[in-house]
């Protein structure tokens, strides 16, 4: 393995610059991605040798060209097993797989749960503008049912995955959530998600201008946006609304509404906690959705438990005291052997 | 034991060989038998060669006829390399083992089946409706029958087991009728007894007695007039162990982490009959191996192909159906210029095919199976043993020119066994590689002017970060380009990186008459072994024929046009419709003869004996 010199730690937003012309259509969400990802990876205070950036196919894919760290674009849905196969050979590394709704819900959704249930410890941005967009514009599987697209003139007849849940079922141990141009939510929420240890599930809502353009316009639009988002933190009643004047309660085993103000305030509203061993609270939570529900944001579960390279290392290091260090030779010579001597000639 | 006065007075008989067929239900144990058999004759130093031969299913409907499992084993005092093409003696523990199996006996051979199995309801199983020991279909053989069943219920009636308990047994009597025919000892199967029931002392004392009793069944009762002996074989001094293909493989992939001090990486998803590779490669942790197993075939090659560029030796096993799944990727090991070694176990095609059955069907599979101009050497183990030296050169090959190589071996020889003499370590090829460090002047796809190979760049590495990806590359910077000059010359180098490997790689070798003749026999992987016999017996009747043996089937030794040319006419036995024959037509403009056999089964010797003697006499003839 190379020697361990790292870069000096006062990096700078250009440090994770390439000289590689960004391609991405004008006005496209990935390019606020992008800048946030570059501003938040300084900060992080690892060598930027120590970061792997690593992709599928697709518009969100070619994230990697444009870091200035080492990078692998690989092919389409692929990136959590080559970045599993990856930090299990080089634990220490900081791998960040960037993935879009097609890449890993689709084609890589096979590998998507697997590095989920495993908690693989790598970072997966997952770029969701509801759309195929490299392709030019095919309905994706988090597309909304109905929608009229290339391949779907009539409207598509899919229901469309919610991509929190997914990972929920999957066993994700780090679900969050945020949105391409609430620049200090993202970074915030990636400087939560590159502090998790095992697997970090982020779904960035993403802007599609050119074949899906205001797909989240409810949610980022000046005029509906403080009534549309919900903001999740740690330990603090569930209020949203422009005047904090609403808010989320439990209401036997459903989430509701509630007007604040009234006879009811903060108190009465349920209180987030992202640590729940059970997950069965984020998944309601990652049920809201308009009509009826804001939209939240933030860290929809975060709980530490083994990584899958940690058990993987822990398990080579009892076996390795158990036996000792192998040794070539005896190993060939395992088994049942018997020696030939040297032999009259006949 | 028995007292000597007790015992009949069998002579014994010294053989230079024997061929036995172990058969019987799947749950009979007869892969056990034989493999107990194996071991015994390989500690009495007999040269030996092994066919394991059982149904895909894990538990086909007891006594019939998919379910029969059978091993084949052939023991000699002489150098072999095959497992025989017709048995001398058969095990047969019922009557569906006795119809599938008795066609390949030898005439006049041994057959010994369990009487109490032949019954009604047996038959019925079986398809079979005339007992085959009354009908005189047998009069060729010499048949010596045993209530095995019985006489194991009646040895443990004692021992407080079950009958079902008791019948798990029976395999054993027969096995100790065995040792006593050929005069093998009983002291190496039962330790190995003591050792696989050491949490269970009654079943490794009930196996034990069982054992004893058929072993002493044969030595009390005149069942048997003939004792036989193969005595130990002559073979190179050293140490030797049994080994098959699939231990061998992964032996020498271990072998080759360290030799090139790179961590293993073994990334696989279960498949027959490559399970075997991942079972013995996840024992080895100590030694650093690290086994993932996948979701899929698809994220175990990825997940090779990441720890490679990690740095790691990244290896990937499977067979036929899996390598279709893993075609993209190992694309993207061609486009990144990453070392890779996939393990290509074939078995019986297309698609799911015949899972434990032998074929060499994957090579234009491996060869073309991908799109894109993708060239990919690839290299064939041509036996149980050869899996480690094939290993070994994948490694030295993949790590060298930055590729991924496919090695090419299949049930035949991943199942089957030979003693393998046991290399000197510090013998073995030095394969240490030396990652790019230096960060001046470090171009991603820079070449070396020899092997064209580009430097292999770890993360990690201060100053070296790059991107590589599936998308066509710039030479030497690596950037992604879409300029038509760039992505020709790029195809040209990727194919001329894989052409100068032949540089480096042993001429093939003839056998027979170096210098040329009527007919060259030339073969690939597992054939090795029968098409050695054929022509060894061609030739000792007098007919011009060699033989050679390709390794490397991408790129092909320098020399091989050269050697085709010598001879007037090459035939090419193969488990498929002529897969090489077609490549070798192409790049030398030369006429092949295919011998073809697509069955499941490796060639015997005597087919291609025969071909190679109908060829010969036709010529001669006209």
């Amino acid at each position: 393995m190379p020697t361990e010199t790292p870069t000096p730690t006062l990096l700078t937003k250009k440090d994770f610059q390439t000289d590689q012309e960004v391609r991405w259509c004008p006005g496209c969400g990935d390019y606020a991605i992008l800048s946030a990802v570059q501003q938040v990876f300084p900060e992080l205070g690892i060598p930027r040798e120590k970061f792997v950036v690593v992709s599928g196919i697709g518009c969100s894919s070619r994230f990697p060209y444009y870091m200035n760290t080492f990078g692998f674009h690989t092919i389409h849905g692929r990136a959590p097993a080559v970045a599993t196969g990856l930090k299990l050979a080089r634990p220490e590394l900081e791998v960040w797989i960037a993935t879009g709704d097609g890449d890993s819900m689709s084609i890589g959704g096979n590998h998507l749960i697997h590095v989920l249930r495993r908690n693989v410890g790598v970072k997966i941005l997952m770029f969701n503008n509801r759309i195929y967009g490299l392709t030019k514009g095919q309905y994706s599987p988090t597309s909304e049912l109905g929608k009229k697209t290339k391949s779907t003139p009539a409207g598509s007849v899919d229901y469309p995955f919610n991509p929190l849940s997914l990972a929920i079922g999957a066993g994700a141990t780090f679900i969050a959530r945020s949105v391409d141009i609430f620049q200090a939510h993202l970074r915030d929420t990636l400087r939560r998600a590159a502090q998790h240890k095992g697997t970090a599930y982020v779904e960035i809502y993403q802007n599609c201008n050119i074949f899906n353009d205001k797909a989240f316009s409810g949610l980022t639009d000046k005029e509906t946006k403080d009534e549309t988002a919900l903001y999740l933190e740690h330990g603090k009643p569930l209020v949203f609304g422009k005047n904090k004047d609403r808010g989320i309660r439990m209401s036997g085993t459903r989430m509701e509404v509630i007007e604040l103000g009234g006879e009811l305030g903060p108190d009465d509203c349920l209180v987030w906690d992202e640590t729940q061993e059970n997950p069965a609270l984020s998944f309601l939570m990652a049920q809201l959705q308009p009509p009826g529900f804001p939209i939240p944001l933030g860290v929809f579960r975060d709980v530490e438990v083994p990584t899958y390279e940690e058990r993987v290392i822990a398990q080579m290091h009892t076996e390795t005291e158990r036996l000792g260090v192998g040794k070539l030779e005896d190993l060939l010579r395992a088994g049942d052997t018997w020696t030939v001597g040297e032999q009259p000639a006949s | 034991m028995i007292a000597e006065n007790e015992r009949h007075t069998a002579v014994t008989e010294k053989i230079d060989e024997v061929v036995i067929r172990f058969a019987g239900d799947s749950g009979d144990g007869m892969q056990l038998t034989g493999t107990q058999f194996t071991n015994t004759s390989a500690l009495l130093g007999n040269d030996l060669s092994t066919l394991p031969d059982f149904p895909a299913e894990i538990r086909a409907p007891a006594g019939t006829l998919p379910g029969v499992s059978a091993f084949q084993v052939r023991i000699a005092d002489y150098d072999i390399h095959t497992p025989g093409d017709s048995p001398d003696v058969l095990v047969a523990m019922n009557p569906a083992a006795l119809k599938k199996e008795i066609k390949d006996l030898k005439p006049n051979g041994i057959v010994i089946v369990n009487t109490d199995e032949f019954n009604a309801r047996n038959f019925a199983k079986a398809n079979i409706t005339v007992n085959p020991l009354e009908d005189g279909s047998l009069a060729n053989y010499r048949v010596f029958q045993a209530a095995l069943t019985t006489m194991t219920r009646r040895t443990l009636e004692a021992s407080g087991l079950d009958t079902k308990s008791m019948d798990r047994c029976k395999n054993m009597f027969a096995l100790g009728m065995c040792y006593w025919l050929f005069s093998r000892p009983l002291d190496n199967t039962v330790e190995w007894l003591k050792k696989q029931f050491a949490r269970k002392p009654n079943l490794a004392e009930a196996n034990i007695a069982v054992l004893k009793a058929g072993w002493n069944f044969c030595d009390i009762t005149e069942l048997f007039h003939d004792r036989y002996e193969v005595p130990a074989a002559r073979m190179e001094p050293g140490l030797y162990r049994n080994i098959t293909g699939n231990v061998s493989l992964a032996m020498g992939l271990i072998a080759a982490s360290r030799r090139s001090g790179l961590p293993l990486f073994l990334g696989a998803y279960p498949i027959t009959p490559a399970s075997d590779v991942l079972h013995e490669l996840s024992r080895y942790k100590n030694f650093g191996v690290t086994t993932f197993q996948a979701e899929d075939e698809i994220a175990a090659v990825c997940a090779a192909i990441g720890a490679s560029f990690g740095g790691a030796l990244g290896v990937t096993a499977s067979s036929g159906p899996g390598i279709a799944l893993k075609a993209e990727a190992m694309n993207l090991a061609v486009m990144t210029e990453l070392p890779l070694v996939v393990c290509d176990i074939q078995r019986g095609g297309p698609s799911t095919g015949l899972p434990t059955k032998t074929e060499q069907a994957d090579l234009l599979q491996v060869m073309f199976g991908r799109n894109g101009e993708s060239p990919i050497p690839i290299i064939s183990a041509s036996s149980p043993k050869d899996c480690f030296d094939v290993a070994l050169e994948a490694v030295r090959i993949a790590t060298r020119y930055m590729v991924p190589v496919v090695l090419l071996s299949d049930g035949y020889i991943a199942n089957g066994s030979e003693p393998w003499k046991l290399p000197q370590v510090e013998e073995l090829p030095d394969l240490r590689i030396e990652f790019r460090a230096d960060p001046e002047g470090f171009q991603p796809y820079e070449r070396d002017a020899e092997t064209l190979s580009r430097p292999w760049a770890v993360p990690g590495t201060p100053g070296l970060e790059h991107r590589i990806g599936g998308l066509e590359k710039e030479n030497v910077t690596g950037n992604v380009s879409y300029d038509p000059v760039n992505h020709e010359n790029m195809i040209h180098l990727r194919a001329e990186k894989v052409a100068r490997i032949a540089r480096e790689l042993p001429d093939v070798e003839v056998f027979g008459d170096p210098q040329g003749g009527e007919l060259l026999v030339l073969g690939w992987g597992s054939t090795a072994g029968a098409i050695h016999g054929a022509v060894s017996s061609a030739r000792r009747l007098g007919l011009s024929v060699s033989r050679a043996h390709l390794r490397y089937l991408n790129p092909f030794p320098r020399n091989l046009g050269e050697v085709l040319a010598r001879f007037d006419r090459v035939l090419l036995p193969e488990m498929n419709l002529g897969q090489l024959a077609l490549l070798l037509r192409a790049r030398f403009l030369k006429d092949i003869i295919t011998l073809s056999k697509v069955q499941g089964k490796p060639f015997t010797r005597q087919e291609i004996l025969d071909k190679i003697q109908s060829l010969l006499e036709y010529k001669h003839a006209n």
